[in-house]
């Protein structure tokens, strides 16, 4: 026989059958990502970074205020990480515990991170994909507005602010919020101004669809690739400012504290045979950074593979 | 008593303003006329093709009349409505009856939609308060008109080949059940055999549906077996426009001549060479045309008057912009040769 009744069987089921369903250009991307052995450890990495931020406090023995009268005044000797007082981390100058503070300073550094990526996503990714989409005076006004801002020296500014209006973290927000949405904006336009002449962006058009619905339906989602793999590595750079400028001693106040402050206290002690003081905050903050570049590019392979 | 024509296109122009590279912001931009006063008329249920080389505004034209670039002129519909000009809301209304089907099948599907997405889109926009179930009706039983399985509404657009992609796209176009379609150059970027089904394809809708089509191509063998009349565009002008037979029987212009003489002919025996008529140069720049007809700069039988006059366009129903039509004889054949050669 020529032809196969069960392979003929299976063909002709496999046309009847209830609306097969497709593989979206997302879940091409999420295999890929899956498969991509850096990316994934530094996923986890990530994952554990949050899981410590988050339930860290269930296992600190001590609050992150409290002070630990036993160890103060000699803390090189006695508030060295151990078991047994239930200073994992040891004890920082004042005799607080270090563990305690590493999960208030992870909070707080990553929630910097997190929501300075996240303004950038949103104000950058809106921004610029009007200002690409709509064009001509529209385009030139928009992005010589960020054009300038840019070339304000952002430090200064960020600086300047939190010694005027006073060190908070609402602050801190504000100005890394302010800044960081400038690069994404600017990335956003370019690819904006590729995909507008795409002929499905044109045939939006003629069918009538309205401009806004054409950005948010045609081309936000043909962006996201993009946007997310900066996001991912816009995290690290928000962390990195935030720790500069609490290194410098302008960045969040106590007894709140960050990354940064910690590892600033930690290095200011470091001739004092307290190394632990520097070591956790540092560990931590480093994985971090090396999880978020991992999975960034992780994500800017799996979503891109002509790239490569 | 003439039908009323569906769509009368009077003195259409379109011009784009070019900054000069280089130039001071304030400094005037310079027009660049890439289509420069067409009059055609197209009857409902009739097949209009749209020939002539790259640049020469075909395009621009089905972009003009679809209100993708703004136009000057006049495009009577045939409620007496004139499209040129109007506002975004008011095109609203005649947006549904004027559709489009594009050049690169996978190009002009968006690679984040659905198949199901994708040809709803211009059903959710024109009619809102359709419900959801209704729309996914309305795909599946347009899917089947266009040849593909309603069961793959769910897949996205790389999933297809691009045949398959550009029965997507006439699916989109045909779902507001539109009065006109616009075909810019829809099987060019398909291999031969899928070209025929395709091209078959829109035969057996127009057919069923009474559709018009403006079909744009610069394969002449296509459009002389989809079209009803063809025009033929040089520089964004009119050079003539004819019923299909007539035109391709006894071509007027030179320029019609010219091109329809290096059409490749399926016999290994036939002489390309000895029947071509060929044109020396490139298509002069449309920001700077020639004077009065412009095709005189390639054409073998310009003479002083064509520089002069711009040519009317001429005749009831073949019509031709040339001041001397008529078939080239052999004698202006061999000059065209030996200037070629030249």
């Amino acid at each position: 026989m020529v032809i196969q009744q069960d392979k003929m069987q299976s063909l002709a089921t496999r046309m009847s059958q209830d609306e097969v369903k497709g593989r979206s250009p997302w879940a091409d991307a999420r295999k890929r990502f899956l498969r991509n052995k850096a990316a994934m450890t530094g996923l986890i990495i990530l994952i554990g970074v949050a899981l410590f931020a988050l339930l860290g406090n269930q296992f600190a023995q001590w609050s992150n205020e409290d002070l630990d009268f036993t160890v103060m005044g000699q803390v090189a000797t006695m508030g060295m990480p151990s078991f047994e007082n239930g200073h994992y981390f040891g004890t920082d100058d004042l005799g607080r515990d270090l563990f305690a503070r590493t999960v208030q300073g992870t909070q707080i550094s990553l929630m910097v991170g997190i929501v300075g990526a996240a303004i950038a996503v949103i104000v950058g990714t809106l921004y610029g994909a009007t200002a690409g989409y709509v064009g001509g005076r529209t385009d030139q006004i928009m992005m010589r507005a960020v054009d300038i801002l840019m070339s304000i020296p952002y430090m200064f500014v960020l600086i300047l602010l939190l010694v005027m209006f006073g060190r908070s973290i609402a602050m801190l927000f504000l100005g890394i919020g302010l800044i960081s949405w400038l690069d994404m904006s600017r990335i956003v336009r370019g690819q904006t101004l590729s995909l507008k002449n795409r002929e499905f962006i044109e045939a939006a058009r003629a069918t009538g669809v309205p401009s806004w619905k054409i950005i948010i339906r045609h081309i936000v989602p043909n962006l996201l690739g993009l946007v997310a793999v900066y996001a991912t590595l816009l995290v690290p750079l928000m962390i990195l400012t935030e720790s500069f400028i609490s290194f410098l001693g302008l960045g969040v106040q106590e007894p709140l504290t960050s990354w940064g402050a910690l590892i600033s206290e930690g290095a200011g002690t470091m001739n004092y045979g307290t190394l632990w003081q520097l070591a956790f905050p540092l560990f931590f903050f480093v994985i971090t950074l090396f999880g978020f570049f991992f999975v960034g590019d992780g994500l800017r392979d799996a979503l891109d593979p002509k790239d490569r | 008593m003439m039908t009323k024509p569906l769509l009368d296109v009077r003195d259409l122009r379109v011009t784009f303003r070019i900054h000069r590279e280089g130039a001071m912001p304030w400094s005037a931009p310079l027009p660049l006329h890439a289509v420069g006063g067409v009059d055609f008329t197209l009857n409902p249920g009739e097949t209009l093709g749209v020939v002539g080389e790259s640049g020469c505004g075909k395009s621009t034209l089905a972009r003009a009349l679809i209100g993708l670039v703004p136009a000057e002129g006049q495009a009577e519909w045939i409620d007496g409505r004139d499209l040129i000009g109007l506002s975004p809301r008011q095109m609203m209304k005649y947006r549904s009856d004027i559709q489009m089907v594009f050049q690169d099948p996978l190009a002009s599907l968006n690679p984040r939609m659905t198949v199901g997405q994708i040809i709803a889109e211009p059903l959710r926009t024109h009619h809102p308060g359709l419900k959801s179930a209704e729309v996914k009706d309305r795909v599946k039983a347009i899917m089947e008109k266009v040849g593909l399985l309603p069961n793959q509404i769910n897949r996205y657009p790389h999933e297809f080949s691009g045949g398959q992609c550009q029965r997507i796209g006439i699916a989109r176009a045909l779902i507001v059940e539109p009065k006109l379609i616009i075909c810019d150059e829809p099987v060019s970027a398909l291999d031969v055999s899928i070209q025929a089904q395709v091209i078959n394809l829109l035969i057996r809708l127009q057919k069923e549906l009474g559709l018009a089509l403006v079909f744009i191509a610069h394969d002449l063998s296509v459009v002389k077996h989809i079209s009803d009349r063809v025009m033929v565009l040089y520089l964004g002008k009119v050079m003539e426009i004819g019923s299909s037979a007539d035109l391709f029987a006894d071509p007027q212009h030179p320029y019609t001549q010219a091109l329809l003489s290096a059409v490749p002919v399926p016999d290994p025996a036939h002489d390309l060479a000895g029947s071509v008529v060929p044109l020396s140069g490139d298509l002069p720049s449309p920001m700077n045309p020639p004077s009065g007809c412009v095709f005189r700069t390639r054409c073998p039988r310009a003479q002083a008057a064509c520089a002069e006059q711009v040519p009317a366009l001429l005749g009831q129903d073949h019509r031709t912009a040339c001041h001397f039509p008529g078939p080239l004889t052999d004698a202006e054949i061999a000059r065209a040769r030996n200037t070629e050669a030249a």
